[in-house]
């Protein structure tokens, strides 16, 4: 019972980070209805941020972990931005398909730029965070586990009143539910879209300091997996539905954990696709979405 | 006899005939032109399933690797009871060859049948999905089976493969896809492609279609992973992952989807040009990523968008 508490507690703090990432992947699916691939390197791009901010700043200090989390969410909401100016605008008519292959060029692009400027060689990430373990019961907590997930809820929290309770928050639901309606109201899709790319870098970049924080060696291709992973949890919760990025995060990750403590732990990372597929084949949109009906 | 035939025999002879003077040619030139020849292959049989039929895989890579493997077994363990002692001489070796090639074609395609039947009721990107997620399991399947050399790989395949055998499958690829697509039966390909509901209002099984060139593709993709594995004579599973696939995706996509002449020029742009940025080896995935956007942004429809045979507008 123990160790399923201990397992469950470490799936969660694990599934926290997918959620945040895969929060990014279904805001930009829902505004512009592709798959965004150069978002998993958005998230290596934060974590690296964090590294380097982390030495100008005193170690493992509560005020330095948050000023580093901030840097690497406004650095990287730039690094969204520019990325949607130059790579994607001038796509906006294009074929899915020609979207998809751009995304994918700019994640090469990004990850072997990383390995150019940063080194291909695994760098060890600091502790940004004081750490300590406290023991409830049986349990062991790690600090970095509170951290993770406390900021997961807050930044969660501070997204739902985005969408939910401002005119951008309003105008990014619009834009989503139908583009054009949106732009004959007098919404201007362009910021609107360029905003929603901000906002979900700077949390793939929060996502990248807290897994790092978890996972202390980052390199440029860190990103893909857990890019792949959160990406699988945005359609398992629903592509495009906010709160179903959340739950599916969650659930794949404690699933995770728990396959990787078992007898079964090679096979992990083909677990997480199985779902994905399992899902796919027998609710198509996911376990929040709603299934559209195409019109001819 | 018909033109297409005429071409193919062609091109098994120039093959035939390039391997018998391959020791007055360039090592390296005849290695890089193998690898352009596999990669025209996967390109081609990719170009079945995406340009063609419209249905958008992320896992080429994962057929491959069944060819790659299944090949490779049947080479390092069935071979040596069919050869014997002496070693078969060298019609018994392109005999044990040939069945290594097929059973590692038809693997691919038995496999391609098993993900195509559940997966290609999905659309767009969540059949992009479902694909990269069959690919990366049969991955992780091919990292956990001890008897096929788990993680570390599978070493120590006869160096089988040479130019003839590869420009001779590339010939049977284009030859097998191109006749499939002209023929009356390849106009479902299309419609498919173009409407599929209006496909399906005038009666034709769609999802027969897709899985028929699914299964066509996966069958070339084993072939070229057959190759690949006994050009190579070291795999392992890393060597299959999704970017990989993305790599066959970008030859088709850059070659002009559904036409076949500009996905082989594309496959032969592709390989070749990492090779030519040999010399600036630690800028050439930077630069290839750069191509990679700033062609989709200047010419989204392709480099090659002439077609042999059509006359300008």
């Amino acid at each position: 019972m123990n160790e399923f508490l201990q397992q469950l507690l470490n799936g969660l703090s694990l599934g926290a980070i997918y959620a945040l990432i895969a929060l990014g992947y279904t805001m930009v699916y829902g505004v512009l209805r592709f798959i965004n691939f150069a978002h998993c390197d958005v998230f290596m791009v934060g974590a690296y941020i964090g590294y380097f901010a982390g030495q100008h700043l005193p170690r493992a200090t509560i005020w330095a972990g948050i000023v580093i989390l901030l840097a690497a969410m406004v650095g990287c909401a730039i690094l969204g931005m520019v990325i949607e100016r130059l790579a994607y605008r001038p796509l906006r008519a294009a074929p899915t398909l020609n979207v998809l292959i751009t995304a994918i060029g700019v994640s090469l692009f990004l990850e072997y730029s990383g390995q150019l400027f940063f080194g291909a060689t695994p760098r060890n990430f600091p502790d940004i965070f004081p750490t300590a373990n406290f023991h409830v019961g049986a349990l062991v907590i790690s600090s970095n586990q509170i951290v993770v997930i406390g900021t997961t809820l807050f930044l969660m929290l501070v997204l739902q009143l985005i969408v939910h309770r401002t005119r951008i928050g309003t105008a990014m639901r619009a834009v989503s539910l139908n583009p054009n309606a949106s732009r004959l109201v007098g919404v201007n899709n362009d910021i609107v879209i360029s905003f929603t790319f901000g906002l979900g870098s700077a949390l793939a970049a929060a996502g990248g300091i807290l897994y790092a924080m978890n996972y202390p060696s980052i390199d440029p291709l860190m990103g893909v997996m857990p890019g792949l992973k959160a990406f699988v949890a945005a359609i398992l919760g629903g592509i495009g539905n906010i709160p179903g990025a959340a739950l599916g995060g969650l659930l794949l990750g404690t699933v995770e954990t728990f396959v990787n403590g078992s007898e079964y732990s090679t096979y992990k990372d083909a677990i997480a696709f199985g779902i994905l597929i399992v899902i796919l084949l027998f609710r198509p949109a996911g376990l929040l979405g709603k299934l559209m009906v195409e019109k001819v | 006899m018909p033109r297409p035939h005429i071409a193919l025999l062609l091109t098994i002879a120039a093959s035939i005939a390039v391997t018998h003077f391959s020791d007055s040619i360039d090592a390296y030139l005849l290695d890089v032109a193998m690898g352009v020849g596999i990669n025209v292959i996967l390109a081609v049989s990719l170009n079945l399933v995406t340009g063609h039929t419209g249905q958008f895989s992320l896992g080429h890579a994962g057929f491959m690797a069944v060819g790659a493997y299944l090949s490779s077994a049947v080479t390092l363990h069935l071979g040596p009871v069919l050869l014997g002692e002496e070693g078969g001489g060298a019609l018994g070796q392109g005999g044990v060859f040939a069945l290594a090639l097929i059973v590692g074609g038809l693997c691919a395609a038995v496999a391609g049948l098993l993900i195509g039947i559940p997966s290609l009721r999905l659309k767009g990107d969540y059949l992009a999905l479902v694909t990269l997620g069959f690919g990366e399991i049969i991955r992780v399947i091919f990292q956990n089976v001890e008897w096929l050399g788990g993680a570390l790989g599978l070493v120590g395949m006869p160096a089988y493969t040479t130019f003839a055998w590869t420009y001779a499958c590339v010939g049977l690829a284009i030859f097998a896809v191109s006749c499939l697509v002209n023929s009356t039966y390849g106009c479902g390909f299309r419609a498919t492609r173009d409407d599929e509901i209006a496909a399906e209002a005038v009666g034709l099984d769609t999802t027969r279609y897709k899985i028929v060139a699914f299964v066509v593709g996966a069958f070339f993709a084993g072939v070229a992973g057959g190759l690949f594995a006994h050009f190579k004579l070291t795999i392992d599973p890393r060597g299959f992952d999704f970017l990989r696939s993305i790599e066959i995706v970008v030859m088709v996509i850059l070659g002009g989807m559904g036409n076949t002449f500009g996905v082989i020029l594309a496959a032969i742009l592709l390989t070749i040009l990492p090779e030519a940025l040999r010399e600036v080896a630690e800028y050439r995935m930077v630069i290839y990523a750069l191509m990679l956007i700033l062609l989709m942004l200047l010419r989204p429809n392709g480099i090659f968008t002439w077609k042999p045979g059509s006359r300008r507008p």
